[in-house]
């Protein structure tokens, strides 16, 4: 009846025609580009692609790799879960919730890379550099999100929690955390690009290792193809983690109304 | 055939002399303290009523005169200012009790979880074993006619349907008392006449005593044995009206000339009320 799903063929089909779809126009816009630009500018996909492969299997990469690989994923970890804390402790109060917000948005619109000099200093050239500023970019939306998804849960469902006799810990767990739960997801995706650009911001100024060392590196050298090589190297891992993240986000949304995807 | 039998309660014959009340408020107040810049708020009494073993209780009354504090107050979601609050005869203390079951207004079904699991939700909760909870929700599912839904998600329901799963969540605690706080106020007047005739029969099957909070005076009319009418802020009982209606009753009461008259007699007495109610809301709107 209303509960019947389409066609769960046709859902699968569809999941593997978009990307490629997606991927494809890319490459043609790419090779577009290509012939109006010019070598000097962009390289062609085909010969790029074949340069990446290259230069993944050699060995004095994997360090770069892994540097960025280790910074990333600290000022993730500082970011969603710091971010979170955060957020459950200013939403679960009222009051503080009213005051936190508009200084948190203020805080995230500030133009952050201005004060990359200042994280230098307090912490640095190197790894911690990085990270604190991959986990400065993400903080701030993560905490918003969880902040909002707490507030946000429906007065109604908390107090048919209180009328079925629920303790507080059972409030908690078995309602407050699955209400909000989608929204602070929501937040994690958001928080996941924009570590992932601080990070990488870091890289690029002041660093000795990582990717964005590399780029740097390749951008004096005018080594054009090593640009877009990493490039696309960073853009399929932050899509392909973009798609992971979005299909958790989509379970842990099936209940909600399907327009609900705002925020 | 559908049998009540397993959720049955014991219910005091309607004849036996003055039992004693399922519920009584003693000199209810509810004040709510004076935010920034304002006063504080007188919303509801002193009510001083009994609520009758196994009958079907209508509070009627103008908006804003304090029918939600009230039952707020009755289920012990809310403490009283003032007086106390009794069921069967133990004191309600700002805790809901064992035995009362309240539906909201507002879609309080979780949409997280499948209308199984929605309505097997408190009983999980509570622990009660797999198998006596999967006999309950079967019941209880199955008298709100939700079997062909069981495994939707509340965004897939009407909301009348969603309003259904609140009331199979409440009926399958099997509550003696069951508070309704303008449950069909948000539902369009073909499925409220219907959703009357469902609170009717679970009414009679299970034998719990209903209290019914609306703003619908055919609806009040229709349901009810009593039916409490309001004054405007701060609320108190102006009368209880007394229908008489036999327990076997349905929407077709609607055609007869007595039901007429008695939805007269509420309306007379609540027009003056309402009125007052208005100015009240005006009187706060120009103060804001």
């Amino acid at each position: 009846m209303t509960a019947a799903a389409p066609p769960r063929a046709s859902i699968s089909v569809r999941n593997a025609r978009d990307p490629v779809l997606v991927c494809a126009a890319i490459v043609i816009g790419w090779q577009l580009l290509h012939e109006l630009a010019g070598d000097v500018a962009i390289t062609a996909p085909l010969p790029t692609l074949s340069h990446l492969l290259h230069m993944v299997g050699q060995a004095r990469f994997l360090p770069h790799l892994g540097e960025t690989a280790m910074a990333f994923g600290q000022a993730l970890a500082i970011s969603w879960i710091g971010g979170v804390v955060i957020g459950l402790l200013l939403g679960g109060h009222k009051l503080t919730g009213e005051v936190a917000e508009p200084v948190l948005v203020t805080l995230y619109s500030l133009p952050k890379v201005t004060l990359y000099p200042v994280i230098l200093l307090l912490f640095g050239l190197g790894m911690q550099a990085k990270v604190a500023f991959g986990a400065f970019h993400g903080i701030i939306p993560v905490a918003l999100f969880t902040l909002n998804a707490v507030r946000n849960v429906p007065a109604a469902q908390l107090r048919a929690g209180r009328a079925m006799r629920l303790s507080g810990v059972q409030q908690a767990r078995h309602i407050l955390l699955p209400a909000a739960l989608p929204e602070v997801f929501a937040g994690l995706r958001l928080g996941f690009s924009l570590t992932l650009l601080g990070t990488m911001l870091g890289e690029l100024f002041a660093s000795q290792r990582g990717l964005g060392f590399l780029l740097m590196k390749a951008i004096d050298l005018h080594d054009v193809e090593t640009i877009l090589a990493i490039a696309v190297l960073i853009s399929a891992f932050a899509v392909s983690a973009n798609m992971a993240l979005l299909a958790v986000d989509r379970r842990l949304r099936r209940g909600a109304a399907p327009a609900g995807h705002g925020a | 055939m559908r049998t009540a039998a397993a959720f049955a309660t014991p219910v005091t014959p309607a004849s036996a002399a003055a039992p004693a009340p399922h519920a009584r408020l003693e000199g209810v107040t509810r004040v709510y303290p004076a935010r920034s810049g304002g006063d504080e708020v007188h919303a509801l009494g002193p009510i001083s009523f009994d609520l009758r073993q196994g009958e079907f209780f209508s509070v009627v009354g103008p908006s804003g005169c304090g029918k939600s504090t009230l039952l707020d107050v009755l289920s012990g979601l809310a403490k009283p200012t003032e007086g106390t609050v009794t069921f069967e005869g133990a004191p309600v203390d700002g805790k809901v009790p064992d035995g009362v079951g309240v539906v909201f207004q507002e879609d309080a079904s979780f949409p997280w979880l499948s209308v199984e699991d929605n309505v097997a939700f408190g009983l999980r909760r509570a622990g009660t074993d797999a198998a006596e909870t999967r006999r309950r929700v079967e019941f209880a599912i199955g008298f709100m006619g939700l079997r062909d839904f069981r495994r939707a998600y509340p965004s897939q329901l009407s909301g009348g349907m969603r309003q259904r799963v609140c009331i199979a969540r409440t009926l399958v605690m099997q509550p003696r008392l069951i508070l309704l706080d303008e449950p069909f106020g948000a539902l369009d007047q073909q499925t409220r006449l219907l959703m009357g005739d469902e609170l009717l029969r679970l009414w009679r099957e299970t034998g719990a005593t209903v209290m019914l909070i609306t703003h619908a005076l055919d609806e009040a009319n229709l349901l009810s044995d009593r039916i409490g009418v309001m004054s405007a802020r701060p609320g108190r009982f102006i009368e209880v009206v007394e229908t008489g209606w036999d327990r076997e009753r349905d929407s077709s009461l609607a055609e007869r000339s007595e039901f007429g008259a008695v939805t007269s007699r509420l309306w007379s007495l609540l027009r003056g009320e309402s009125l007052r109610a208005m100015g009240q809301g005006q009187a706060a709107e120009k103060r804001a």
